[in-house]
């Protein structure tokens, strides 16, 4: 199983949640009905304590093997240092306003991105988001440090930039609310389909 | 005059004047966190409307208005609300278990008129100067006196040392009266109570029992709860520590800048100082609360079912495990940081923060044990109240975990999911679940056996409160999914949806808390919750010596 895109992988993630948590809330009404009975329960199932160590412990690895397989930018992330990008755009935020490549910022499908930014003040966040406020990704802009972030887009469209770390009001208009640094169609993704379904490994 | 004027006046059969000093000083901080629990879902409710309509008042569409509330927030929760709560229940119950008088009530009586002074500051730097940095403090926001004004920053950093110094006051009550020689422990040596109160004996007996030896210890120092509060405590000074060095070093700038100097922000390094301020507050979120959950669920399960804790040994050496856990998780909040080493990301961000599935996946298993062996029992407040304190963690812990991953991160950090689906589910159905299931079990120890005015009402303050904080949690976290920030202002209805279920569920949450509020106020009446603020005749700082010998808990065993 891979996942292409955060799309994908929350959509999953959703699902098994809810699952888990109508399990572990019917687990407990269950527990709590038959605490109060005079008949003894009928066990569905024994669990032996060290079963149910293991079984956490499994858990609590598993779930990073399992991503680190399904979601292909955590490998990316770690060995950044060592992958060559395709396209590498600087950019840097200084009183709540960013300085984006003069350029409009479009990129090919499949393609490996480098997101080099920089904050001259303060703690911003650098976050791409769907037409339909879905986060593409994010990463913390800490000041006077290098943020990067290598990114491999795997679907068409065109995203939204804004600041997903709160840096003080001044981010918003002070009569409207609205935020000064939403960039609107800051960064487009052109793609043909076969292409980015290889990147992927084929999965669908 | 009627009945229910009667009753509003004088309570059912509270007596203010039968409390002893140390009943009253714990009564005390219970009304203020109550007080507290209400202004802070109130604001919460605020923030939950404000996320349907920006412009609702006190909001009017201003982002300054909303992050002041938002900074507050966090302040008058944990601090205001539950750190009173908490230190009150164990000023109690320390002396209690251990059967030995608190240290001072001089100094309890400190603690919770700094943490109130404390907190109605920081509140006023937010309300007046609309002071609003968030809780996080990354630095430099806090000093940024472009954005905000000096005043409010030092009233603001004043006020979270007053509760600091506070809390330092708790910590020097709580291990002051477990190493004071007296009673019980008027043999033992310091040695036998520290081995004890980190919890080595447990693993010592454990590690005897796999190699046939005889047991270090047959029977521990300290008691099981008295442990866990040991053990937290230490989370907690070195929480007060860090915070109130971050407080100083805020106020240190504030104090330059309003004296005309014009320093480097940058001369402190920003993501040094990220770590060092989530290693300390991490021990709030990850340390002293998930420990102090743990004996208070092993105190409560004991307690309802009057029998001894399954397994105890082993929780005694989880809950040392889980201090050394608390001290290498704080990671986590740094997986989305680019410039935070790879290493630490990957073992304390991800691995390390694994083990706390396992400690408290323990502490869960352990309490529902002990529970399970003493069946049938009577579903009564206390037992309903604690499994919805274990159902709260049971889904609270887990959504932390899946966040806890660099994958997951990417698309999840800084979204309403760990607000709401983690945290808020932590403290409102988790946390404060216990904490009502405490509350129950020693109203009749606190207040002299005093009446509640109503059971029925206990009831619906339990559903609704309940189905509020998960519905609120599960609707609002669902929101974090679908991409919303948690610190960001939405003027466009972008997550309306989800917003207005949110703030359905979370007014549920709020008459809850007026419907136990209530309860209460009809069950000591008036007279009575004045009465408590009054000095007592009675000075004793003990309760239950003269009565007990031996340490057991008390009004056990209900059963069928």
């Amino acid at each position: 199983m891979t996942f292409a895109n955060s799309l994908e992988l929350l959509r999953f993630h959703f699902v098994a949640y809810t699952i888990y948590a109508i399990f572990i809330i019917s687990v407990i009404a269950w527990f709590g009905y038959n605490l109060t009975r005079k008949e003894k329960a009928k066990s569905i199932v024994r669990i032996p304590f060290y079963g149910y160590m293991a079984f956490l412990i499994l858990m609590g690895v598993g779930h990073h093997i399992f991503t680190y397989n399904a979601i292909p930018w955590v490998s990316e992330d770690i060995t950044r240092h060592e992958i060559k990008p395709d396209y590498v755009f600087k950019i840097s935020i200084k009183d709540h306003r960013w300085k984006l490549p003069k350029e409009k910022m479009v990129v090919e499908c499949g393609k490996k991105v480098l997101f080099d930014v920089d904050s001259e003040d303060l703690t911003y966040g650098f976050g791409l988001f769907r037409k339909d406020g879905t986060m593409v990704m994010q990463m913390q802009v800490v000041p006077k440090h290098r943020n990067d972030l290598l990114w491999t887009f795997n679907e068409e469209g065109v995203f939204d930039l804004t600041s997903t770390e709160y840096a003080g009001p001044a981010q918003y208009d002070h009569e409207t609310g609205q935020d000064l640094m939403f960039i609107k169609d800051a960064f487009e993704v052109k793609c043909n389909k076969k292409v980015a379904l290889n990147n992927i490994g084929g999965s669908k | 005059m009627s009945k229910f004027m009667d009753t509003l006046i004088n309570g059912t059969n509270f007596d203010h004047t039968s409390l002893n000093a140390l009943q009253k000083v714990t009564l005390r901080a219970v009304v203020m966190s109550f007080l507290f629990f209400g202004l802070l879902t109130i604001e919460g409710m605020i923030m939950r409307g404000a996320q349907v309509d920006p412009n609702i008042p006190p909001i009017f569409g201003h982002a300054d208005h909303y992050f002041s509330i938002m900074t507050v927030h966090p302040i008058v929760g944990i601090f205001g609300s539950t750190y009173q709560l908490v230190f009150a229940a164990f000023m109690f119950l320390v002396p209690y278990l251990t059967k030995k008088p608190l240290y001072s009530v001089k100094l309890a009586n400190w603690v919770w008129i700094l943490i109130t002074l404390g907190t109605a500051l920081a509140w006023i730097a937010a309300f007046v100067w609309n002071y609003a940095p968030l809780y996080t403090l990354y630095w430099p926001l806090p000093a940024d006196v472009k954005q905000f004004k000096i005043i409010g920053g030092i009233v603001f950093i004043i006020g979270v040392a007053l509760i600091m110094i506070g809390t330092l006051g708790f910590i020097y009550n709580i291990y002051a009266t477990i190493f004071a020689r007296v009673g019980i422990h008027k043999n033992k040596t310091t040695k036998e109570l520290l081995i004890s109160g980190f919890g080595i004996d447990g693993m010592l007996n454990l590690w005897h029992k796999i190699t046939g030896k005889p047991p270090y210890s047959k029977e521990p120092a300290l008691s099981l709860p008295v442990v866990a509060i040991f053990r937290g405590t230490v989370d907690t000074f070195l929480d007060a520590l860090v915070i109130l060095g971050a407080g100083i070093l805020v106020l240190v700038y504030l104090f330059a800048f309003a004296g005309g100097a014009s320093w480097d922000l940058h001369a402190v390094d920003s993501l040094l100082y990220k770590n060092y301020f989530w290693w300390g507050l991490d021990l709030v979120a990850d340390g002293l609360v998930l420990i102090y959950v743990a004996g208070s669920w092993y105190l409560l399960a004991t307690i309802i079912t009057g029998q001894k804790l399954f397994m105890e040994n082993v929780a005694r050496a989880a809950l040392m495990l889980e201090l050394l856990v608390s001290w290498m998780v704080w990671s986590h909040h740094l997986l989305a940081d680019q410039p935070q080493p790879e290493m630490m990301k990957l073992i304390s961000g991800e691995m390390v923060t694994a083990f706390e599935l396992l400690t408290q996946g323990l502490a869960l298993f352990i309490t529902l044990v002990t529970l399970w062996k003493a069946r049938p029992l009577k579903m009564t407040p206390p037992l309903a109240y604690l499994l919805g304190g274990l159902v709260g963690f049971g889904l609270a812990v887990p959504a932390a975990i899946i966040q806890a991953d660099m994958g997951m991160n990417r698309v999840l950090h800084n979204t309403q999911w760990i607000s709401f689906a983690h945290f808020h589910m932590a403290l409102i159905v988790g946390l404060y679940m216990t904490l009502y299931s405490a509350l129950y079990v020693l109203w009749p120890l606190v207040t002299n056996n005093t009446k509640l005015f109503s059971s029925k009402l206990t009831w619906v303050h339990y559903w609704l409160f309940l189905i509020g904080g998960v519905g609120m949690g599960a609707f609002v976290g669902m929101a974090g999914l679908d991409g919303m920030l948690r610190r960001h202002f939405y003027v466009n209805g972008e997550f309306n949806t989800l917003m207005i279920l949110g703030a359905i569920f979370g007014s549920m949450i709020l008459i809850a808390w007026f419907i136990f509020l209530f309860n209460i106020v009809m069950s000591v009446g008036l007279k009575g919750l004045i009465g408590i603020f009054l000095p007592s005749k009675d000075k004793s700082a003990s309760y239950g010596i003269e009565e007990e010998e031996e340490v057991t808990p008390a009004p056990a065993a209900v059963k069928n």
